[in-house]
């Protein structure tokens, strides 16, 4: 399991993941390194909006909600 | 935090006293003694920075719990040791880049409106992701208090900040507020009025980067020190570049009428390569 990589939108949720890459670019790459995705940090998938998207991650002491677009583009390794 | 500043660029920013035509016209600072002292109050949204603001200066600014409250620039007066400062409450952002409009409006306040101190307000209870503000506004300004806010949210939730650690780590005054009850507001008040007047002298801790974006800075930050003339950190802007940010070039041009951009293209596409 913990080799594996995926996108963080698939992480099940209550489960845990370190991020291993962001796709992005440009200013959306920003944001997410400035909400604290940076490699290594540790994200916990905790809820689904009704429609499955946007899901709420916590992260580094807040929860995020994000939508697939950009979680698609995070790539992550479940802990 | 007693050792100096290592560059020894000539004039640096934060050693400059602001230049009163511009805190007016841009942002509409109005000094009315030379003795005042600007100050900024930068942070994450929703850390209690307008809490803080309206505690010292006794205003009755909106806050409330949701972000993006604080759009424009709020001021406000407050006197502490026989000196007048004039606080400047800037929207809240987990970012200086310049994403948003609110990024940048802090942004430019606190490389253009030279405060002559900045205070960061943090939320004790997620210390991580606020200090990647903190360490933004460190590459920007020097004179930098840093107030650890809902310490008392902190403590309920059984977490204990080590000020001292923070401060030594940080390499600038930290202090300890719960600015609903008005708690650690004098002594943020001392910090702020001893760096605005140099009698802390900062050293804040400054990230190192990868050797090659180490070795890209090099390469254009004496360019960019001749010709920002150390009225911006050229260490700073350089970064920006490299980041492919070329608002920082606009605002530049704007603020301090220095066309950057022309005389530093060729340099930043090489670099790019």
């Amino acid at each position: 399991m913990s080799n594996q990589i995926i996108p963080l939108h698939q992480l099940p949720l209550g489960s845990f993941a370190k991020v291993v890459e962001l796709k992005l670019e440009g200013l959306p790459r920003r944001r997410m390194l400035d909400l604290g995705l940076v490699a290594d940090s540790v994200v916990e998938a905790v809820r689904r909006s009704p429609a499955g998207d946007p899901i709420a991650y916590y992260i580094r002491g807040a929860l995020i909600a994000l939508r697939k677009e950009e979680s698609s583009q995070i790539l992550v390794s479940p802990i | 935090m007693s050792r100096p500043c290592q560059q020894g660029c000539s004039g640096c920013p934060s050693s400059q006293k602001e230049d009163p035509q511009v805190l007016q016209e841009k942002f509409a600072v109005k000094l009315t003694s030379p003795e005042q002292i600007v100050v900024a109050l930068a942070g994450n949204p929703n850390v209690g920075k307008s809490t803080v603001f309206n505690a010292l200066t006794g205003l009755n600014q909106h806050t409330g719990n949701w972000p993006g409250k604080t759009v424009t620039n709020a001021q406000g007066l407050t006197r502490h040791k026989n000196r007048e400062f004039i606080l400047v409450d800037l929207p809240g952002t987990y970012s200086l880049l310049a994403n948003s409009v609110d990024e940048q409006v802090a942004r430019d306040f606190l490389c253009f409106g030279n405060p002559q101190a900045t205070i960061v307000v943090v939320d004790a209870t997620c210390l991580e992701r606020n200090l990647n503000l903190v360490f933004q506004v460190l590459e920007i300004t020097s004179k930098v208090v840093v107030c650890v806010n809902l310490l008392d949210e902190a403590k309920r939730k059984g977490l204990e900040v080590n000020i001292k650690t923070l401060s030594q780590e940080l390499g600038v005054p930290v202090v300890p507020t719960v600015a609903r009850d008005g708690q650690g507001l004098k002594e943020l008040m001392n910090a702020v009025h001893d760096v605005a007047l140099g009698i802390i002298k900062t050293n804040p801790q400054k990230m190192t980067y990868d050797q090659d974006i180490e070795e890209a800075i090099q390469t254009i930050e004496p360019k960019l020190n001749n010709i920002l003339q150390g009225l911006l950190d050229s260490r700073w802007v350089a970064l920006r570049l490299l980041d492919g940010d070329h608002t920082i070039l606009q605002s530049i041009y704007e603020h301090l009428k220095v066309d950057a951009a022309h005389s530093l293209e060729r340099r930043v596409t090489y670099c790019h390569d």
